[in-house]
């Protein structure tokens, strides 16, 4: 393995057999489309692996490095290498995207390829986010995601589609164009440089540094989302299809937690700390109010949308309490709502697939006709509630426990998620899978076929591995997290 | 690894491996197989509870880790296990209540076609709870705390179609979770002062942290010690189902009666208590919060006991009576009584799930009703059941020579002795639940067992009422009771399969005899350094040099208050059911205000419902309608959309079709906007 450019195949192997895929044609080729996709998922998450057997915890800085001039005249690189915040995200990524095709397998009979071309490309552009190194590079990587996502909402999404990629689009310009230019000055600061290790070096003004931080933040807090420029996910979740829900929960969230840590705390420190308290109180509200709204949806989707926007509160109060047991807490809490949120996006999907309404009301009693999904769905729900032994614990966990160290009460308000998240997690499996069958189609309802366990059962079994030994996902974080620490704690004000 | 070492991880990995095997194979194996194995993995945890418990008493303590669970910047969160008297006592009271309760359960739940899921989860929960109970640390106490929360939840929902089971479950959970909120806090500060969850480090350094205090609000100090034990026993409230987080443990009664034994009176329900005695090094350092435990149990003991007297539901009568019993353990507990807790701990544990057990036998016996206005007089007919519920009934109120007594006045005389404010209060309210504990026992014994057979009759004013009352809660709100009755008549009631009769016999053998033990095991150095006492809370030290023996112990009993007042209780039970049966109803007519109250549990679940529930529902939906959609959404979103121009024209080049046209565009956009920044 040494030698080969591993991130590079991991951000190229998607993308080229997403190209491929497309030349299948039209949907007479439909399987020949679902084999290559496969084929190609599949791949791009083997070349992902070697990334963590030959990852080294102990080492500081970034691995698997590759450099390349890109556009020379402005020094723009092709520089990739991960520590190991990307490494357990583009793992998160890579294997994701292998469940996405398997989920759509039967359920897409328009335009397979298509469909399978946009997730296969999204991959390998969130592979680059997470690896790139060079802040335009990332940039790019970070704007290209948008159109892959578009595509998927807007032609395989659900009737009100248009109005969700609008909202969805508006919130995301905004914040875009202005990290656009605050890189631009960061350019200029650090004397003609878009590299990450430059940018960290660079003194910068508070004053600039506030600047560069909203701006920042405007394009990240939007993709968490943060309350309150949450309300495009609620809206997107519920057009997307089950595909695109899923990657958008389980991985499209993350870049903006990504974004955070990797651009805003180590770029403007000074800046992240004066402004820490807005972003932890954002965080909390939306740890508390989104948890109060979603124990009162009505449609499946939307409530585990907005789940999802409570759980990121979580991720964004742990990056900005600036200790090890936030920052790794965070870092967790975006693995394992991606193994979490994705399946209980799955879950719908399956329960969508057979009855074609996402409304809680048109069900119960499916547990009895669906045994085995019956079962899964329960540990994905606990899970999603927080319940020690499954992965949703032990970020929540390590969250609450580097809260109390800054301030008793942030932990006060991030507990309160034990009985929210449990109210309406299980309040809407009672209504949903409990009680007496409630219609002649739950009636009809067949239990879930051999795909569909595998892609449940395996994440199942991640939910489970996370929960009960947590150890080896948190291992490679440590000197990455550490090294954050430093920077943040290291000013850069310009010496006076 | 020692072979000690390898019983350890046997005791819960033994049940585990039943649950998993038994849960997921309980398709393919079947019904007998399931059993088997769950209560072979049962049998063998309970042979190595037993070698363990004999090494421990032995004199050989074990803390140790098992697995290093997390490493977050400087702190391990380790798995590991602590070996003392404490977690092997109740190692022993799991694990053979656990085993007794597997056994029982062919007979009970023979006809039901989720046979193997039950048995997969009650050796799940047999699991958790033995992991609780033999955790070195904070971490994996609240993981064991939350697991058998879980199992609960899934057992109270066992049969899943009923509205009432799976409105009880969720109830459980959230009403737990309330009490794990504060638990978990309180592991958080544990985290933050003492740098560690490891309880032999936290205890060995509670003593210098002692004078700490924390400002929670502004320009208050609080003692650390104290904001740390009280959050940590409001987890207690929950899972002991402590006023007023009591509110699931009645409820939970819609489980199968073999986990009401198990779960719901014998075991988890004792985790809170149990948990507080493992933490006494911490408490003992604060008075304000053994005051708090000290007076929320006394509430619970005597408040809850009043609710046993009016309830009619076999099971419910017994639930309250738990609920009182839990009481007396906090209440011991707040008074420094450890060991007294720990021992009315375990002897509890027998006599209720004999009761519990014995009430599940009449159930059977009475086709699924639970009623006791539809039963009497089934004394004859189910003669191993009368004797085994008579036992635990004179076991729980507290009569000598029985179990129940020596716990339980050895409690009361502690209450006697303690000097922490409260103390008076809880002796009080401890000696009249003695009364209403003797009452409820027998009034459950004479009303089911003695008198009239109701069951032949249904023109008998009981059964009548019971019926109108039936009908009118299917009509309110069409709840699935319809499995439940229409059986009275048909035929004469006989007694359970040896399947059912055995463990009683097995768990009632110790409800007579275990009191006996009281002198090593409260008096004596049992517990050993698993128990701290301040030497200024002195009740214990006083009651051991006034101990003469358990002979002694009665003969004094004899002069004293509570005994009296126990064979009283009992004594009006025997009036009012037995000599004058028509009484009651009149009584209950009589003082109908304060029957309604009671019937009304205080009127704690419809203020919950109100408040809580439907508060939480409403500000939800406020905060969604309100802020969400109104403010945020129609205000600044579409505001700003209509604000800026230039948004009709994107929104028709979209919705003609040109969504890819712009998102190509806006790449080329931040191409070109490089450029020109660049270009001059």
């Amino acid at each position: 393995m040494q030698g080969l450019p591993l991130l590079s195949l991991a951000i190229w192997v998607p993308i080229v057999a997403g190209i491929a895929v497309l030349f299948t044609g039209g949907d007479r080729n439909a399987s020949a489309a679902r084999m290559i996709a496969l084929l190609g998922a599949v791949l791009g998450f083997a070349v992902a692996v070697p990334l963590y057997t030959g990852f080294d915890p102990q080492q500081g800085g970034f691995q698997f490095g590759e450099l390349k001039p890109w556009i020379e005249t402005f020094n723009i690189n092709y520089h990739l290498g991960i520590d190991g915040m990307s490494l357990l995200l583009i793992l998160l990524n890579s294997f994701t995207t292998i469940l996405v095709v398997a989920a759509a397998w039967e359920v897409i009979q328009t335009r397979v390829a298509q469909y399978m071309a946009a997730f296969l490309v999204l991959s390998g552009l969130m592979n680059g986010v997470f690896s790139a190194l060079d802040a335009m590079l990332f940039y790019v990587f970070f704007e290209a995601t948008l159109i892959p996502m578009f595509i998927i909402i807007g032609v395989w999404g659900g009737p009100n589609r248009v109005y969700a990629a609008m909202k969805f689009f508006l919130y995301t310009l905004l914040g875009s164009l202005l990290s656009l230019v605050a890189l631009i000055v960061l350019y200029n600061a650090a004397g003609g440089s878009f590299a990450f290790a430059d940018l960290y070096r660079t003194p910068l003004s508070m004053v600039l540094q506030v600047f560069v931080f909203i701006a920042f933040f405007m394009a990240f807090a939007v993709k968490v989302p943060m309350w309150p420029v949450h309300t495009w996910l609620p809206d997107a979740h519920v057009e997307a299809p089950t595909g695109g829900s899923v990657v958008l929960a389980a991985v499209m969230l993350k870049l903006g937690g990504y974004g955070f840590l990797r651009l805003s705390l180590p770029i403007v420190p000074d800046a992240s700390i004066h402004l820490a308290p807005a972003v932890i109180a954002l965080s909390l509200i939306a740890v508390v109010y989104i948890g109060l709204v979603a124990l009162v949806q009505t449609d499946m989707k939307k409530l585990i949308a907005y789940s999802s926007i409570s759980h990121m509160g979580f991720v964004t109060l742990g990056i900005f309490l600036f200790n090890a047991q936030g920052v790794e807490g965070a870092i967790i809490q975006m693995i394992s709502h991606g193994f979490v949120s994705g399946a209980l996006f799955l879950c719908v999907g399956v329960l969508y697939d057979r009855m074609h309404s996402r409304q809680i009301a048109d069900y119960g009693g499916v547990a009895g006709r669906m045994p085995v999904f019956a079962a899964l769905f329960m540990l994905f729900a606990m899970s999603n509630a927080g319940l020690p032994g499954t992965s949703g614990f032990v970020g929540e966990f390590l969250v609450i426990m580097g809260a109390v160290k800054v301030n008793f009460w942030f932990a006060f308000a991030a507990a309160v998620t034990l009985i929210t998240g449990a109210a309406y997690t299980l309040w809407m499996y009672k209504r949903e899978m409990f009680g007496a069958v409630a219609n002649d189609h739950v009636a009809e309802l067949k239990d879930i076929n051999i795909r569909e366990f595998l892609i449940l059962g395996a994440l199942a079994l991640l939910t489970l591995v996370m929960g009960v030994w947590p150890q080896p996902f948190a291992e490679v974080l440590h000197v990455s997290v550490s090294e954050l620490l430093a920077h943040v704690s290291y000013s850069k004000l310009p010496v006076q | 690894m020692t072979e000690m070492q390898k019983l350890y991880l046997l005791v819960p990995l033994a049940p585990l491996a039943g649950a998993v095997i038994a849960g997921l194979f309980g398709w393919a194996i079947g019904r007998r197989a399931a059993h088997v194995v769950t209560i072979l993995g049962m049998a063998v945890c309970l042979a190595a509870s037993f070698l363990v418990y004999r090494d421990v008493m032995a004199g050989n303590v074990f803390n140790g880790p098992v697995y290093t669970w997390l490493v977050s910047g400087n702190i391990r969160f380790e798995i590991g296990f602590l070996i003392d008297p404490l977690s092997a006592t109740m190692m022993m009271v799991v694990s053979f209540v656990s085993l007794m309760v597997h056994i029982y359960t062919i007979g009970y739940m023979a006809d039901d076609p989720g046979y193997q899921r039950f048995f997969s989860y009650i050796s799940l929960f047999t699991f958790s709870m033995l992991m609780l109970v033999m955790s070195n640390n904070f971490l994996q106490l609240f993981f064991g705390w939350e697991a058998v929360g879980l199992v609960s939840y899934l057992l109270i929902g066992f049969w899943y179609t009923r509205p009432t089971a799976i409105y009880a479950n969720l109830k459980a959970f959230l009403v737990n979770r309330v009490g794990d909120f504060g638990f978990l806090l309180g592991i958080a500060l544990v985290l933050m002062y003492f740098g560690t969850l490891d309880y032999a480090a936290v205890f060995a350094n509670a003593g210098r942290l002692a004078g700490n205090s924390i400002e929670l609000v502004p320009g208050t100090e609080w003692s650390l010690i104290t904001v740390i034990c009280i959050l940590l026993f409001i987890g207690a409230m929950g899972k002991s189902a402590q006023f007023p987080l009591h509110v699931w443990l009645p409820d939970s009664m819609e489980g199968p009666t073999p986990i009401s034994a198990l779960i719901h009176a014998a075991t988890m329900v004792t985790a809170g208590i149990f948990m507080v005695a493992r933490m006494s090094p911490l408490f003992e350092l604060s008075e304000a919060a053994l005051s708090f435990v000290l007076v929320i149990g006394a509430i619970t003991a005597f408040f809850m006991a009043l609710i046993a007297t009016v309830q009619y539901d076999i099971k419910r009568v017994v639930a309250y009576s738990t609920l009182s019993q839990l009481g007396y353990m906090t209440m011991a507990l707040g008074a420094s009584a450890y060991s007294a807790a720990i021992f009315h701990l375990f002897t509890h544990a027998f006599f209720k799930a004999v009761l519990f057990l014995g009430a599940g036998s009449v159930i059977i016996a009475m086709h699924h009703q639970q009623d006791m206005r539809r039963m009497g007089g089934l004394a004859k007919y189910m003669p191993v059941t009368y004797l085994t519920v008579l036992i635990g009934a004179i076991a729980n109120a507290g009569l000598p020579p029985f179990a129940g007594f020596f716990s339980k006045e050895t409690i009361v005389e502690a209450l006697h002795h303690a000097t922490v404010p409260g103390a008076g209060f809880a002796y009080a309210l401890a000696v009249a639940g003695v009364f209403v504990g003797g009452f409820y026992s027998f009034r459950l014994v004479f009303y089911a067992f003695h008198g009239r057979e109701r069951f032949a009759d249904p023109h008998h004013p009981d059964v009548v009422a019971a019926d109108a009352e039936a009908k009118a809660a299917a009509q309110h709100d069409d709840h699935g009771h319809d499995d439940h009755h229409d059986d009275h008549g048909a035929g004469k009631p006989h007694e359970s399969p040896w399947v059912v009769t055995f463990p009683l016999v097995m768990l009632a053998i110790p409800s007579v005899a275990a009191g006996w033990l009281i002198g090593g095991f409260v008096y004596g150095n049992y517990f050993g350094s698993a128990i701290t006492v301040n030497p200024a809370h002195t009740a214990m030290a006083v009651m051991a040099q006034n101990f003469h023996g358990v002979l002694g112990m009665m003969g004094h009993a004899l002069g004293t208050l509570p005994f009296w007042l126990a064979v009283a209780g009992a004594g009006t039970a025997w009036f009012l059911y037995i000599v004058r049966p028509k009484l009651p109803g009149r009584l209950r007519r009589r003082w109908g205000a304060v029957v309604t109250i009671l019937m009304e549990k205080y009127g704690l679940d419809r203020f919950n419902d109100w408040f809580f529930a439907g508060g939480a529902r409403a500000l939800g939906t406020g905060l969604w309608k309100g802020g969400d959609v109104a403010v945020i959404d129609n205000v600044m979103v579409n505001g700003t959309a209509r604000l800026v121009g230039w948004f009709a024209v994107v929104v028709r080049h979209v919705q003609s079709g040109y969504i890819y046209h712009y998102a190509f565009a806006m790449i080329i956009g931040v191409l070109l906007l490089l450029t020109l920044a660049y270009s001059g």
